[in-house]
């Protein structure tokens, strides 16, 4: 038996694909008693699906510091 | 009173604080216009240094952000002319085969298919893009950091808290706080309506 915490945190894993076999099983079993986190789980998923199907870019650091240097130097 | 109300809430530009605010909504904005990241790069950069060349001709009737969005939306309108003007690339070429049997329906099978739901996918997603690059901007500093990381940059739990100094049950309080927080905020503005 695991708490509401502990199924919140496992169902994120489960988002990144970080969950052990013994978490989801877990998981699983709690989600059928529990209408809270079943309901967060559903959303949580389509999250997931939602910030994949939008491809999402980002600019790394390194990028990113250059065009601070670049904005400095023209200002 | 009207008139110093809109007065004290006037927008100023911050250029300092651009890169770490506008970079990344800027960025996907261009990505998906452009579909090419280099590319993309090149005009946030350019958008940038658009915006400090004219910041004195900012009246402060927008937000920061829209009128940076509007300098960008001209970078890429001018860099699909730039190509555009190339010698040969504005032709308009339609391959089609030379197949004697499909000579008589070409108009037909170029028509757009008007139940077709493909075409809109591509668009619908690039406002996906916006909208949660929007909820992200919205987060408190360390969650849009972690969750950037986490799902965006696809980074490992151990790198990330490496790199932020904090243990792995830290980080996931921080991701599902973000989580939640973004739950909430797409729910107002990307389900609604």
């Amino acid at each position: 038996m695991i708490n509401c915490e502990k199924a919140s945190t496992i169902c994120n894993k489960k988002q990144y694909k970080e969950a052990t076999f013994l978490e989801q099983i877990q998981l699983g079993f709690h989600l059928l008693y529990c209408k809270t986190c079943a309901a967060f789980s559903k959303k949580n998923k389509k999250l997931t699906i939602l910030c994949d199907k939008a491809n999402l870019h980002n600019l790394s650091e390194q990028e990113k510091e250059k065009m601070k240097v670049t904005i400095e130097h023209n200002s | 009173m009207v008139s110093t109300s809109i007065n004290m809430t006037k927008n100023q530009l911050n250029p300092t604080s651009w890169v770490d605010q506008y970079a990344d909504y800027l960025f996907n904005y261009a990505v998906a216009r452009v579909s090419d990241a280099e590319i993309a790069k090149d005009l946030v950069q350019e958008t940038f240094l658009a915006g400090l060349k004219s910041a004195k001709n900012f009246q402060g009737a927008a937000t920061e952000r829209t009128w940076l969005i509007a300098i960008l939306k001209r970078k890429v309108i001018d860099y699909y002319r730039k190509i555009n003007s190339k010698k040969g690339k504005a032709e308009v070429r339609i391959n089609y085969s030379s197949q004697s049997d499909s000579a008589g329906d070409w108009l037909e099978e170029n028509v757009a298919d008007p139940f077709s739901t493909l075409e809109n996918d591509q668009i619908e997603n690039a406002e996906l893009g916006q909208a949660i690059q929007e909820c992200i901007s919205k987060l408190p500093k360390k969650q849009s950091a972690v969750f950037v990381m986490k799902t965006i940059r696809g980074l490992s739990t151990e790198d990330i808290c490496n790199e932020l100094g904090i243990n792995p049950s830290n980080l996931w309080v921080m991701v599902h706080r973000a989580r939640t927080n973004l739950m909430g905020c797409l729910n107002e503005n990307w389900f609604k309506l």
